[in-house]
C-alpha cells in the first residue's frame, strides 16, 4: 500500500495522528517550547496595566493593583521621554537613509566593476564587519573615533565625535552602522540586479546609452520593487533601535543623544524596579512598530509600488 | 554587467575609478583590525606613546601573556566556546528537525505550527515580560541553560531551512516511505545529509549569534562571564585592576589598558574571522533564498 506524502486535505482522526506519530513528536517540543519563551512574555503585556514591583511580581495577577493607563502617562511625561523619543526617530531615520543609500551604491559598483577577482576580494572584505559583534565594534570605534584617535589624527583637526553631546552622536552611531553592515546589506541588492535580464543592456548600449544612463534607466527600476520592500520593513522597526549598540557605544557624555526607546524600557524597567512602567514602553514601541508597518504598506500600496503584505 | 565588451575609452576610465573606490574601501575595513592586531603584539609601554600604526613597532606577546595569567581571561574563553559549540549543535539539530516538519505539507497540524512561528517574528513580548520570565518566573538567571534554551531556534533560519528542504526532490522521501521508513529515519537519513549546504549557513548563523551574544550575560548570566562581556567590563572600567602588591617592573605593570583590550578583542575577532569566508558561498545563497520566500 502507498501511503502519499503529497495529498492535502485530511480530516483529524486519531488515527492519522498514530500514523503521524513521528511528526509530533519532532514539533510539538518546540512549540511548547515557543509557547513559554514567546507566548508567555505576551501575555506579560498585561503587565503594562498594572503597578508590578519586585514584590508584586509574586502576587497573582488578580490581586496586582490595576493601574490603567498610569503607566502609559508615566512614562509619556517622564523627564527622559521627549528626548529620548526624538532620539529614536532621528537616529533610525538617519539610519535607513544612510543604510540604504550606501547599500545600493556598493551593490551598483560590485555590479558594475569588471576585475572579477579584485571583485571577489572586496565582497570578502565587505562582510568581515557583519560578523563582528558590537563589543568588537564599539572597542575598536572608541579607540579610534576618541578625542586624538586615529581619525582626529589623519585629519588632523579635533573631530570631537564621541564627546560632543549633539545630535552629532547619531551621525556617528549610522555611519559606524553603515561601515559594519554596507557589505551584507549589498547582498540582496546584488542578486536582484543579478537577475536583469542582460539583454536589456545590450539593447540600450545598441541605442548608444552609456553606462550612467543604463544604471539609471535599468538597474535602478529594476531593483526597485526590492528597495520597496526593505524599506517598508525598515520603517515597521524604525522604533526598533537596539540597545545594544546604543548602550556599547555611548558614554556619559553623549548619553543623553544615546538614549533610546529600548533602552529606556530598561532602565526604568529594570533598572528602577518598575516593570510596569517598563512593560508599558515595550508594548508602546510594538504597537506604533505595526502601525507604522501597516501605514508604510499602506502607502506603497498607493504609490503603485509593491506591497508586502 | 560583465558581459558587455569593446567598451570606449570613458567606460574603461571609469572601471580603474571604481577599483580606486574599491581599494579605498577594503583599507577603510580593514584598517581598524590591522591596527588592534598591531597593538595587541606591541610592547605595552610604546604603545602608550602613539596608537597609530599597524605593524608592530616593538613586537612583544606580553598583552596576550597577561590576559591568560594575571587577568584571568581563561575561564571567559571556555565559557565563549562551550556556549558556541553547544548552542550551535543543539540548535542547528532542532532547527533542521522543525524544518522537516514544518516542510511535510502533508502533516496536520504544519499551517497551524507554521503561523505560530511566524507570528512570533512580528510581535514579541519585549524586553521586561521575557527578563521576568527568566529570572523570577523560570529561576535561569547565572545557569548555564539561558545561554542555550531561551534563543533555541530562531524562525528566520527555519524558514530559510524549510524552503531549502522543500527544494529537495520529493520522490525520494516517497520511495523511503515505500521502504516502511517512518518519518524520524527519513529526517536523519535522507534529509539532513542532502540538507549540508543549508546546515551549514544556519550553523554559521548560530555560531556567530553565540559567540558575538553579550545581552544575555548582560541581564541574565553575569557570573558565567564571555569574552564579550569581559571586553565590555574593561572597556567600561577603561582601567584595569593592578595587583598592588607586586613589585615594580613586573609584567604586570607594564601592560596599559589600552594593550589588554586590543588583545582580548583580537582573541574575541579571531574565531569568526577564520570561520566566515569558507562559508561564503552558502551563506550568499542562504541570504537570498530566505529573502525571497515569505
Amino acid at each position: 500500500m502507498k501511503e502519499k506524502i503529497r495529498s492535502k486535505k485530511q480530516k483529524f482522526s486519531a488515527k492519522l495522528m498514530w500514523k503521524q506519530r513521528y511528526l509530533l513528536l519532532m514539533s510539538v517540543p518546540f512549540v511548547i517550547w515557543l509557547i513559554i519563551f514567546k507566548y508567555i512574555p505576551l501575555w506579560g503585556w498585561t503587565m503594562a496595566f498594572q503597578d508590578v514591583t519586585p514584590k508584586s511580581f509574586a502576587q497573582p495577577i488578580w490581586e496586582r493593583e490595576f493601574a490603567g493607563f498610569g503607566n502609559f502617562t508615566k512614562a509619556f511625561t517622564d523627564r527622559l521621554f521627549a528626548q529620548t523619543m526624538i532620539n529614536t526617530i532621528g537616529t533610525s531615520i538617519l539610519g535607513i537613509l544612510l543604510g540604504t543609500v550606501f547599500a545600493i551604491l556598493f551593490a551598483l559598483m560590485m555590479n558594475e566593476i569588471r576585475f572579477n577577482r579584485f571583485k571577489k576580494v572586496t565582497q570578502t572584505v565587505s562582510y568581515l564587519p557583519h560578523f563582528v559583534s558590537w563589543v568588537i565594534i564599539a572597542s575598536i570605534a572608541k579607540m579610534l573615533l576618541n578625542d586624538g584617535g586615529a581619525v582626529d589624527t589623519f585629519l588632523g583637526t579635533q573631530l570631537h565625535l564621541m564627546s560632543t553631546n549633539s545630535p552629532l552622536f547619531w551621525v556617528v552611531v549610522c555611519f559606524i552602522n553603515v561601515w559594519k553592515e554596507m557589505g551584507w546589506d549589498a547582498i540582496i541588492y546584488l542578486s536582484a540586479m543579478a537577475g536583469i535580464d542582460q539583454g536589456l543592456y545590450e539593447a540600450a548600449k545598441v541605442d548608444g546609452a552609456n553606462r550612467f544612463k543604463r544604471i539609471w534607466h535599468i538597474t535602478l527600476p529594476s531593483i526597485k520593487p526590492t528597495v520597496t520592500v526593505l524599506l517598508i520593513m525598515s520603517i515597521g522597526s524604525a522604533l526598533n533601535v537596539g540597545m545594544e549598540r546604543q548602550m556599547l557605544l555611548s558614554n556619559g557624555i553623549v548619553q543623553d543623544h544615546a538614549m533610546v526607546l529600548s533602552w529606556f524600557a530598561y532602565i526604568r524597567g529594570i533598572g528602577n524596579n518598575n516593570y510596569g512602567l517598563g512593560t508599558a514602553i515595550g508594548v508602546f514601541q510594538s504597537i506604533v512598530s505595526i502601525a507604522l508597518l501597516l501605514i508604510a504598506n499602506k502607502i506603497a500600496g498607493m504609490l503603485g509600488e509593491s506591497k508586502l503584505v | 554587467m560583465n558581459t558587455i565588451k569593446n567598451s570606449g575609452k570613458g567606460e574603461k576610465a571609469f572601471d580603474y575609478v571604481l577599483a580606486v573606490i574599491f581599494v579605498f574601501i577594503i583599507a577603510m575595513t580593514v584598517y581598524p583590525f590591522l591596527n588592534v592586531l598591531a597593538i595587541s603584539l606591541n610592547d605595552p609601554m610604546d604603545t602608550m606613546r602613539n596608537v597609530n600604526f599597524i605593524i608592530p613597532r616593538v613586537f612583544s606577546v606580553s598583552n596576550y601573556i597577561y590576559v591568560f595569567t594575571e587577568n584571568s581571561l581563561g575561564g571567559p574563553f571556555v565559557m565563549s566556546i562551550v556556549r558556541t559549540l553547544v548552542g550551535t549543535a543543539v540548535g542547528v539539530i532542532c532547527t533542521a528537525m522543525l524544518s522537516y516538519v514544518l516542510s511535510r505539507k502533508d502533516f496536520y497540524f504544519n499551517k497551524l505550527f507554521t503561523m505560530l512561528f511566524i507570528i512570533t517574528m512580528y510581535v514579541s513580548g519585549g524586553m521586561i515580560p521575557e527578563y521576568l520570565l527568566l529570572t523570577r518566573t523560570l529561576h535561569m538567571s547565572n545557569n548555564f541553560l539561558v545561554y542555550i534554551v531561551p534563543g533555541l531556534i530562531w524562525v528566520y533560519n527555519v524558514i530559510l531551512m524549510r524552503s531549502f528542504i522543500e527544494g529537495l526532490p520529493m520522490a525520494l522521501q516517497e520511495a523511503a516511505k515505500i521502504d516502511g521508513a517512518n518519518d524520524f529515519l527519513i529526517w536523519a537519513k535522507i534529509i539532513l545529509p542532502l540538507c549540508a549546504p543549508s546546515l551549514a549557513t544556519v550553523a554559521l548563523f548560530v555560531a556567530v549569534g553565540q559567540w558575538n551574544s553579550f545581552m544575555d550575560t548582560y541581564l541574565y548570566a553575569r557570573e558565567l562571564p564571555t569574552l564579550q562581556y569581559v571586553l565590555y567590563e574593561i572597556m567600561e572600567k577603561a582601567t584595569i585592576k593592578i595587583d598592588p602588591h607586586a613589585p615594580a617592573g613586573t609584567l604586570q605593570n607594564a601592560v596599559s589598558p589600552m594593550s589588554v583590550r586590543m588583545a582580548i578583542t583580537v582573541i574575541a575577532t579571531v574565531p569568526i574571522l577564520v570561520v566566515y569566508p569558507f562559508l561564503q558561498k552558502y551563506f550568499v545563497g542562504g541570504m537570498t533564498v530566505g529573502a525571497v520566500k515569505d
